[in-house]
């Protein structure tokens, strides 16, 4: 089994297979990133640096933006990733 | 492919055999299921409304209840009424009597109190039911089946494995000339640009897209942000940040095929034109089942990542994880489990054809582990004031 799996070419979120401890090293398409953070199993890690206000990609689809300057090996959950539907 | 069941008076088939006793209002509900627990085979639902309802509110609680009344799973009916509740027992009746299944009423107050009641409901329940339990089963086409979709208690294996496996059956269903039901408005915010765009009919995508339009407007009119509770605390935790990550995940349960139409909540979906729907309603999963089986769904398939009990009161629900760690925790409630996709490397497809063997055996009358539990929840959309 895989450590994480990214879904689409586009995403620049991946999802952890099974929990990960920060500075663990992960490797997404042959390249290796060290992770920030403890990651649980089936969250999210940055493959990227996203700027505060920047889209992320899971599907290969919009799944929020960054409430924060995000960087790559970070853990994304709720504390650094928001929404970005607008309702109003 | 054949699967076996009983045929009803409108040339529609069940999988499960029930005579149904049917609260008119919240004011009956406990009248009924004291009548239902004195007939093997009868069942109640606890209806918590049918009074002081207006609007889409009335309308939502009368299709429910007549669907439920109307679903094939369902082999005759007793309508228990108080005697003064908004809904009343002749319009419930006369809608029903439109599948042509036997149907009867009665009311509270004309019996004269609750023994009476229970006396002159168990009396034409125990009629009723000797008749519904003559009913032998006959072989029918598959394509005569309608699968509800739901998923509840998500975590990320739900999008990853549970979800893309129900997709499968799904699919396969369709392919055969059966029917199938997604749900769940508030989930599919986020991905509703994918779902318009498998519909073939400009007028059905457009009804679709508003549908997911109304929902936002009435948490934006209320003051209030759906994504307070959307996605929930267990959602969260398993590893699901926002709405739209959830609802591109809860989305793959409809497979790839092409949306036929779109239904209101409960509403009765066509028999002349079969295919994957999507139906209005909220993502709380008791509401959104009750709503599949009201639209005529004889079985449900369910997945959850968190894991959860519930059932139905007259169709099976099948539980499917995508996650190993809850199956192993729940597995006195969890029927399959598609983690292992993640941990065996088991094909999508071989999943997809292991559920489908599976919605095969309890059409065929295998009880699911929420029926062998007892589990029957059961719950109307409700969206306004009741008055």
């Amino acid at each position: 089994m895989e450590t994480v799996l990214r879904i689409d070419p586009k995403d620049n979120l991946v999802t952890c297979l099974r929990a990960v401890k920060s500075g663990e090293e992960i490797t997404v398409d042959g390249e290796k990133i060290k992770v920030r953070g403890d990651v649980p199993q089936f969250h999210k890690i940055a493959i990227e640096d996203i700027p505060k206000g920047g889209i992320c990609y899971k599907y290969g689809q919009v799944i929020g933006k960054a409430s924060v300057d995000i960087k790559k090996g970070d853990y994304v959950h709720v504390h650094n990733l928001v929404s970005a539907k607008d309702f109003n | 492919m054949k699967i076996s069941g009983y045929k009803r008076e409108n040339g529609r088939y069940g999988i499960r055999n029930y005579l149904l006793i049917l609260p008119a209002s919240v004011c009956s509900s406990d009248t009924a299921k004291r009548i239902a627990d004195n007939i093997d085979g009868a069942i109640s639902i606890p209806n918590q409304h049918g009074c002081c309802q207006i609007g889409d509110d009335y309308l939502n609680t009368v299709r429910t209840l007549v669907g439920f009344a109307k679903n094939p799973n369902v082999g005759a009916v007793l309508i228990v009424g108080l005697g003064c509740e908004g809904i009343q027992t002749n319009v419930l009746k006369e809608q029903i009597k439109e599948s042509g299944k036997p149907v009867e009423a009665i009311t509270i107050q004309q019996e004269g109190g609750t023994i009476k009641a229970i006396a002159k409901g168990t009396e034409i329940a125990s009629r009723l039911a000797a008749n519904v339990r003559k009913q032998q089963k006959v072989e029918f086409d598959i394509s005569e089946l309608v699968l509800g979709l739901e998923c509840g208690g998500s975590d990320p294996t739900s999008g990853l494995a549970s979800n893309p496996t129900i997709g499968v059956a799904s699919d396969k269903l369709v392919s055969l000339g059966g029917s199938s039901i997604l749900s769940e408005t508030t989930e599919v915010i986020g991905a509703e640009h994918l779902i318009a765009a498998r519909f073939e009919d400009v007028k059905a995508r457009e009804k679709f897209l508003q549908m997911v339009k109304n929902v936002e407007a009435h948490s934006a009119a209320s003051g209030n942000d759906l994504r307070e509770g959307q996605p929930t605390p267990g959602n969260k935790e398993g590893g699901l940040t926002t709405i739209e990550e959830k609802s591109l995940g809860c989305m793959h349960k409809a497979g790839s095929s092409p949306f036929t139409g779109v239904l209101e909540y409960g509403e009765e979906i066509p028999h002349d034109k079969k295919g994957l729907y999507f139906m209005d309603s909220p993502g709380q999963d008791i509401d959104s089942i009750t709503g599949m089986v009201a639209s005529g769904a004889q079985i449900i398939v369910f997945s959850t990542g968190r894991g959860t009990p519930t059932g139905s009161p007259i169709a099976p629900v099948i539980k499917i994880t995508g996650n190993t760690g809850t199956y192993n925790n729940m597995i006195d409630n969890i029927d399959i489990n598609a983690g292992k996709i993640i941990t065996e490397g088991v094909s999508l497809p071989d999943m997809g054809e292991e559920l489908f063997d599976l919605m095969v055996r309890v059409c065929n009358g295998e009880p699911t582990k929420a029926e062998a539990l007892g589990h029957r929840e059961f719950g109307i959309y409700k969206i306004g004031y009741t008055y």
